[in-house]
């Protein structure tokens, strides 16, 4: 086949109706830029509303859980087969929630290769002692550097210095909520009472703002050596172990391998946070049927315009059959004009949609439960534009796919007995 | 004794819409080399068919055609195409211009489409052909800018432009006044003569097929003479 010819046809065909073509290359335009806008403000949307919670939730979360002992006593008297065993009203028995074994938990962590990194916590219930109120809250222990560096904790700090946490003794940065319910700036001292009866006076160096309200209301950070004297604990207590994975898709079996392997109790991101998963995945769904719908109209355009061009051009058809253009080069030729008209359109919508998300991502976007977020959020991902891409051309193909085919099949003769 | 270059075994043809009707009843016929040949009969008799068929434009048909020795039937678009391509021009009454393209890239695509020489040769042989008709001032206008008279000459050189062994023309006269269709007709004859091409061309004008070599009479979907 003459592929510059070929071209050359295709060309002067759709330069002859060039308004038409430009309407249905707009088309494909206008598709791809929504698509891909929608796209990337979506998944913006998306890793936001996630970042919300899973940002700072652990993958995979180590703790001791209160419940009564699988091994009941009667269970170690010798079985009979004839027999089972009926116990009710099982109650725990007085139990500490620490991680006994941390110490060797962690270097075993440090070890594995699947593992970004860990970093220890005590979580503690606690009395924030306002004049004669007390009001329940929690403290987190935190180690600073590790919390910073896995779950960000540094960009929900929103005043003050979080390093303060470390290097000032007895300090302690308090939830937004909780610092404006007792009307506390920093610098000032609070007294925490811890549910043993015992005080400290720790000093406020910073707020917090995690953007989910129940949190800020009742919860606040110490560093883990700070918790621990509070608790009166030893220097190796802690009872949470929060572990960031490489790849969070390998959480709910690793934190079955874990449970088993440490002897602990083990939760996953995944089992932890099901609804934010759906809404995701739905969230993604909207707009890729959004978006697919959008082309398909456009592909209907494409469609159309080549409909018109064949009834128009019959004669030309004709007579380029009977001067030796096979059905093949018909199809070649119009074709090609489809897909010509998908390429341009598509990369137009290529540049505009990323034109037009750059714009939405400068657009200001304020709001109290997100200090990290400035503008609407955005995401540039090559992915999106590749997938525009080849849905452009897919569609323009099949659009072109079947009048190019009818095309082919004109029979010349019935075209000019027709004259 | 010329070469053979289209040979008729006893074709037959029938259109079945809405009821059968034979059009062709066993036409056998031979053209060879060099003839100038034309065919003359009445409206309705057949003459436009037998045109299609033998230019391999109809394949529906039944009987034996062999053009350059070679059987058509049964052959496959790509591969009739080649042969309307490579062995076969053909002019019609209606020009068939495209408006899209200059008089010149008009009487080029068949070459183009052949591809036996660079697209600067195709070129430079269109010329040729064009001044042969005595337009060549018109190549670079488009086919809408001329007359019914040079759109059919334009016509005639976009069947000459691959040196076809066989011309074939449905009343290519017939849109065309007395002293355009002399003209045409001293073309063909010149063609006949000079480049030893066939002609086959269907006329209604009984002093064109008179000064033709050889008249085939046609009625009623038979030749009678
Ligand atoms: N598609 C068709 N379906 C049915 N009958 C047809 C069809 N095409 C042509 N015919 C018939 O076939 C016969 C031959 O037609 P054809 O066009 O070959 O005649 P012709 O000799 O070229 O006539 P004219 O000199 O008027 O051009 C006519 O009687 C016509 O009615
Ligand atoms: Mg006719």
């Amino acid at each position: 086949m003459k592929y510059k010819l070929i071209a050359d046809i295709a060309k002067s065909l759709l330069l002859a109706r060039w308004k038409q073509t430009l309407i249905a290359a707009v088309g494909v335009t206008f598709s791809i830029t929504m698509f891909i806008t929608l796209l990337s403000f979506m998944s913006g949307l998306n890793n936001m509303l996630d970042g919300l919670i899973l940002n700072r939730t652990p993958h995979i979360r180590l703790y001791k859980d209160i419940k009564p002992n699988a091994q009941q006593p009667i269970t170690l008297a010798k079985k009979r087969d004839t027999t089972y065993n009926f116990i009710h009203s099982i109650k725990p028995k007085r139990e500490r929630i620490e991680l006994f074994n941390s110490a060797t938990i962690i270097s075993a962590l440090k070890e594995d290769k699947r593992v970004l990194g860990v970093a220890p916590k005590i979580a503690t219930q606690i009395f924030y002692n306002v004049g004669v109120m007390n009001i329940t809250g929690v403290i987190n222990g935190i180690d600073i550097e590790a919390e910073s560096k896995l779950f960000f904790f540094k960009d929900y700090v929103v005043a003050g210095n979080f390093m303060d946490l470390k290097n000032v003794t007895n300090s302690i940065i308090l939830g937004k909520g909780v610092a404006d319910k007792l009307m506390l700036n920093i610098g000032d001292v609070i007294q925490v009472t811890t549910n043993k009866g015992e005080q400290l006076p720790l000093k406020v160096v910073g707020y917090f703002q995690s953007g989910l309200l129940d949190i800020d209301k009742s919860q606040s950070y110490c560093s883990i050596a700070t918790t621990q004297k509070l608790l009166g604990e030893a220097n190796n207590y802690i009872t949470d172990l929060q572990i960031k994975l490489k790849d969070v898709a390998l959480a709910p079996p690793m934190a079955k391998e874990m449970q088993e392997k440490f002897g602990v109790d083990a939760i996953d991101v995944q089992t932890a946070n099901a609804q934010f998963e759906t809404g995701s995945s739905i969230r993604s769904l909207i707009s890729y049927a959004v978006g697919i719908t959008l082309l398909i109209v456009a592909g209907f355009g494409i469609y159309n315009i080549l409909n018109m061009m064949i009834y128009e051009k019959m004669d030309s058809i004709a007579i380029l059959k009977a001067t030796g253009f096979s059905g093949n080069d018909v199809h070649a030729i119009f074709i090609s004009i489809a897909l010509s008209i998908g390429i341009v359109g598509g990369a137009g919508g290529l540049l505009l949609g990323f034109g037009l998300s750059s714009i939405i991502d400068q657009i200001p976007f304020n709001t109290a439960s997100l200090p990290t977020v400035k503008t609407y959020p955005i995401i540039y991902n090559p992915t999106f534009y590749i997938i525009a891409t080849i849905f452009s051309v897919v569609t323009t193909y099949f659009a072109g796919f079947f009048p190019s085919r009818k095309a082919s099949k004109i029979d010349p003769v019935i075209i000019i007995r027709g004259k | 004794m010329s070469a053979i270059v289209l040979e008729a075994k006893h074709i037959n043809k029938s259109f079945h819409d809405p009821i059968t009707i034979p059009v062709l009843k066993d036409i056998s016929f031979q053209l060879r080399e060099s003839e100038f040949v034309s065919i003359i009969g009445k409206s309705g008799c057949g003459k436009s068919t037998l045109l299609y068929i033998l230019s391999t434009m109809d394949t529906d048909f039944e009987g034996e055609l062999l053009i350059n020795n070679q059987s058509v039937v049964g052959e496959t678009d790509a591969a009739l195409a080649l042969i309307r391509n490579q062995h076969i021009g053909f002019v019609f009454q209606f020009h068939y211009l495209l408006n899209e393209f200059s008089v010149l890239k008009n009487v080029m695509l068949p070459g183009l489409k052949l591809g036996q020489y660079s697209a600067a040769e195709v070129e430079h042989r269109a010329y040729e052909k064009l001044r042969i008709l005595g337009i060549e001032k018109e190549a670079l206008k488009k086919p809408n800018q001329l007359s019914g008279g040079q759109k059919q000459r334009v016509a005639i050189a976009r069947a000459l432009i691959n040196d076809p062994l066989l011309i074939m023309g449905d009343e290519p006269t017939g849109n065309l006044d007395k002293k355009n269709s002399a003209i045409v007709f001293d073309i063909f004859k010149e063609l006949a003569a000079s480049y030893k091409q066939t002609l086959l061309i269907v006329t209604h004008d009984n002093e064109f097929a008179a000064n033709t070599q050889r008249i085939i009479e046609m009625e009623d979907g038979k030749i009678i003479n």
